[in-house]
């Protein structure tokens, strides 16, 4: 019996990136703009102020969105279409199932990457150093909301669970962490509340490295040694807790 | 070869809940087809799910071919397709999409998948629509895609949990067409509520019920655990009504039904034409053997109605 990893990974990307642009093309619409409604708003706003720290906010949200919808993505195909029960009674690895859902949710924001990235060129002038800790940003907060969306969704068991799971997600996430804007524009008393989300973390190195924040050197250690260990300890759990065969 | 799967002392409980399966002991060695038959909520479905490595038990054993459903879970994997129960297609994709995604998933390379894709549209006849978006599909061939996604498989076991749920008679019955012709390759291990499906398509059949395993055999097999050769049912507003020989099950909808011999059925129904009752007599079915057992119908919407016995009196 077969079993190539590469094709199984592939098979995610068909069925949740490409075939759904390729039949639904209301979906490629939807994917590029995505991003952009903070974006529009918090550059109004700022009148024009928070340009660059918004479009890096925006590309955060890209990476965080992946994990969001890889969740519901993930819940939909086992609750609703019960793809998951075909696909843990076959060859298919639980690891490569998620990667391959993890680069489809990469490949639905590709579009918005895109638009972000030209516009990064053309407002962010960052250093090479500053650009290659952005990317690292990136990579992490992508795996740790992959990890986090493949582990909810093992839990999730119908649609109003799925919900209450975005919605938890989106706070912790987008809500309270200071992706478009630098964490000094929150007041004193609150602060710390957007130290409950590692989105936070995230996005104070990513804003020091354009130079919008100046963070002391042991903030910016702290920082990464922070993100770092929520995206292991999510990696763990996820591993350790998350059911592929029910239990 | 037959095709054995065993379960010994299998048990699932959901928390604190009723055992889904009570200390399941069972031994099936066939080809062809295996129906596992009950009523909703009898635990078919959490058996199939054990069995097909979807689903821990919470105690016992189970095996196919020998192999442990939790420690040889991999190789299990390879030689087997599911069919879940409430299966639904992925509305954004094509059939000839849906198949090829499943081959890969399974590991098959991109070219050998594609050319899978076509012969098994083909075979399930499924051609005119390999490219139609499965939501603009109709029910009846959106099942007939799913069960050719698993057949496109190398795998000689299916499991097939409740193929024809809700689905029309006519479709039905080409489905069941489908599935008689696969046993022909394939070992089917089915579930199913429909007795009549059970009786055309199995070559054993296993009855389950509250989790518990009551019978299992070959339809003759199972005949002769009733000890009578004839069933009788006799309609709404019928009189309490006694035999000589046999048994008499009351139903809550009224009517009765009586197993009885050859011999007292000929008295019986005499008696039942003078007093100008509304019955049907037929030979013991499977409905009556599962009556019997757990005397209870299997289901209002399933059971076999006088228009498929012989009714030789009607009550004018």
């Amino acid at each position: 019996m077969k079993s190539n990893r590469l094709s199984q990974v592939y098979a995610s990307v068909l069925i949740d990136a490409v075939y759904q642009m390729r039949n639904y093309p209301i979906t490629l619409v939807s994917n590029v703009l995505a991003p952009f409604s903070v974006l529009v708003l918090i550059l109004l706003v700022s009148h024009g102020y928070l340009l660059s720290v918004s479009i890096e906010g925006a590309l955060i949200t890209s990476m965080i969105s992946g994990g969001v919808n890889l969740q519901i993505d993930l819940s939909h195909m086992k609750n609703d279409f019960k793809l998951q029960d075909m696909l843990v009674s076959s060859p298919t690895s639980a690891f490569a199932y998620t990667l391959g859902m993890g680069v489809a949710a990469l490949t639905n924001a590709l579009p918005a990457l895109a638009v972000l990235t030209v516009l990064s060129f053309i407002f962010i002038h960052a250093t090479p150093l500053g650009a290659l800790t952005v990317l690292c940003v990136f990579a992490l907060m992508f795996a740790f909301s992959v990890a986090l969306g493949f582990m909810l969704s093992t839990f999730s068991t119908d649609i109003q669970q799925n919900r209450a799971f975005v919605s938890i997600l989106t706070i912790m996430l987008a809500t309270i962490a200071p992706i478009y804007y630098p964490i000094t524009y929150i007041p004193d008393a609150i602060r710390f509340l957007a130290y409950f989300s590692p989105a936070t973390y995230a996005a104070e190195i990513a804003q020091n490295a354009i130079g919008h924040l100046q963070l002391s050197q042991l903030n910016l250690a702290v920082d990464w040694v922070v993100l770092v260990a929520v995206c292991f300890v999510l990696f763990v759990l996820a591993v350790k807790k998350s059911h592929w065969r029910d239990p | 070869m037959a095709n054995t799967i065993e379960c010994r002392n299998l048990t699932k409980r959901y928390g604190n809940e009723p055992p889904a399966l009570a200390d399941v002991t069972l031994s099936v060695e066939t080809n062809g087809t295996f129906a596992l038959l009950g009523r909703n909520g009898a635990g078919k479905t959490t058996l199939i799910r054990i069995l097909a490595t979807e689903l821990a038990p919470t105690s016992g054993e189970a095996s196919i071919n020998g192999m442990d459903v939790l420690r040889d879970a991999k190789r299990i994997r390879e030689q087997i397709a599911v069919m879940p129960q409430e299966a639904r297609l992925v509305p954004w994709l094509t059939p000839r999409q849906t198949i090829y995604s499943y081959l890969l998933y399974r590991g098959f390379g991109r070219r050998e998948a594609a050319s899978k894709v076509s012969d098994a549209l083909a075979k399930l006849g499924l051609g005119q629509y390999e490219n139609v978006v499965n939501r603009r599909l109709s029910g009846g061939v959106k099942r007939r895609v799913l069960m050719s996604t698993i057949l496109a498989t190398e795998a000689r076991i299916l499991f097939v949990d409740e193929p024809t749920t809700g689905l029309d008679p006519l479709i039905r019955a080409d489905l069941w067409k489908t599935l008689n012709e696969l046993k022909k390759t394939h070992f089917i291990f089915l579930t199913t509520h429909y007795l009549e499906e059970a009786e055309r398509l199995a070559d054993k059949i296993g009855i389950l019920e509250n989790g518990r395993l009551l019978s299992l055999g070959t339809l003759d097999q199972l005949r002769s655990v009733v000890k009578y050769q004839v069933s009788i049912r006799i309609m709404h507003g019928a009189s309490p009504f006694e035999t000589k020989v046999g048994e008499v099950v009351r139903s809550a909808d009224g009517s009765t039904q009586i197993f009885t011999t050859e011999e007292e059925a000929d008295r019986l129904t005499e008696q039942l034409v003078r007093e100008k009752k509304r019955f049907s007599i037929y030979p013991i079915s499977l409905e009556d053997i599962f009556y019997y057992l757990v005397r209870k119908p299997i289901e209002e919407d399933t059971r076999r109605g006088p228009e498929n016995g012989s009714v030789i009196h009607e009550e004018q």
